[in-house]
């Protein structure tokens, strides 16, 4: 797994690119915990386009941070899913509480 | 039934091998006439029971074994066998029910995700025994290509 981060005002942008699995859902949990704390944002823009798999150990971990961040009042939407891992995160409910955007710069201007 | 073609691996119950796990049983699938979405659900289907077996059969003890077997069966099904000699499952059916998880980190749609993309799934589970998950999946029924069609009526 592969973790590339931007900020832009109060939205932390993260682009993941490999497998989101149990090997490595703490790293991303920790890597994403940290970079919204050292910049104290407030909204995730996931960019998922490089994920080629996901499993429940992966969709945990984006769950996860939705719940935390969503406690602190900010926003998380998810941009860019490649179809066979949009179907998992449809699968699991994900898409019914995210938002889904075609690129950053949409989810951008949601905020 | 008639083995074609069998395949098992043994491995230590470290979070590496689940990538391992999943690629070794997603090429061997890949030798029946499984659709690309098919093998991918067979990939997610070996991640969530091998994940399953490290962190809940051994409570992430890296030194145990998990096996995996994969057998084609001459009536051309897939059988995935998953096995740990962990603490067990004391009660089943309330592991498989959608969402029920006891990590709030993890979704637990392991099962949901075994039961949605198998054919059938069996859980046999004792108590500091161990836990063996058995799924079976078919290819589904092949359709002849159109072109096929057209060349035959020429």
């Amino acid at each position: 797994m592969k973790i590339e981060s931007a900020v832009d005002r109060k939205t932390l942008i993260i682009r993941v690119a490999g497998e989101l699995d149990m090997l490595v859902a703490d790293e991303f949990r920790r890597k994403i915990d940290t970079l919204m704390e050292r910049n104290c944002t407030k909204n995730l823009v996931l960019n998922l386009k490089g994920v080629n798999f996901i499993d429940s150990s992966g969709l945990g971990a984006i769950l996860g941070r939705y719940k935390n961040i969503t406690m602190g009042g900010g926003k998380v939407v998810l941009v860019g899913a490649p179809p066979q891992v949009r179907r998992i995160l449809e699968l699991s409910g994900i898409l019914r509480i995210t938002s889904e955007f075609e690129t950053e710069n949409d989810a951008l201007e949601a905020m | 039934m008639k083995i074609r073609n069998q395949v098992k691996l043994s491995f230590m119950s470290v979070p590496e091998n689940v990538p391992l796990a999943r690629s070794a049983a997603g090429a061997f699938a890949a030798q029946m006439e499984f659709t690309l979405e098919d093998l991918e659900e067979i990939k997610i289907v070996v991640s969530e029971a091998v994940s399953n077996s490290i962190i809940h059969g051994y409570d992430n003890d890296p030194n145990r074994i998990v096996t995996l077997l994969c057998t084609i069966y001459e009536d051309a099904v897939l059988e995935l066998v998953i096995e740990d000699e962990g603490k067990g499952i004391p009660d089943v059916p309330k592991a498989m029910e959608t969402a029920f998880s006891t990590d709030p980190e993890r979704m637990g749609l392991g099962f949901t995700f075994m039961q949605s993309f198998m054919e059938t799934l069996k859980v046999e589970s004792a108590v500091d025994k161990g836990t063996r998950v058995i799924m079976t999946k078919k290819p589904p029924r092949r359709v002849a290509a159109s072109s096929e069609l057209i060349s035959e009526e020429n």
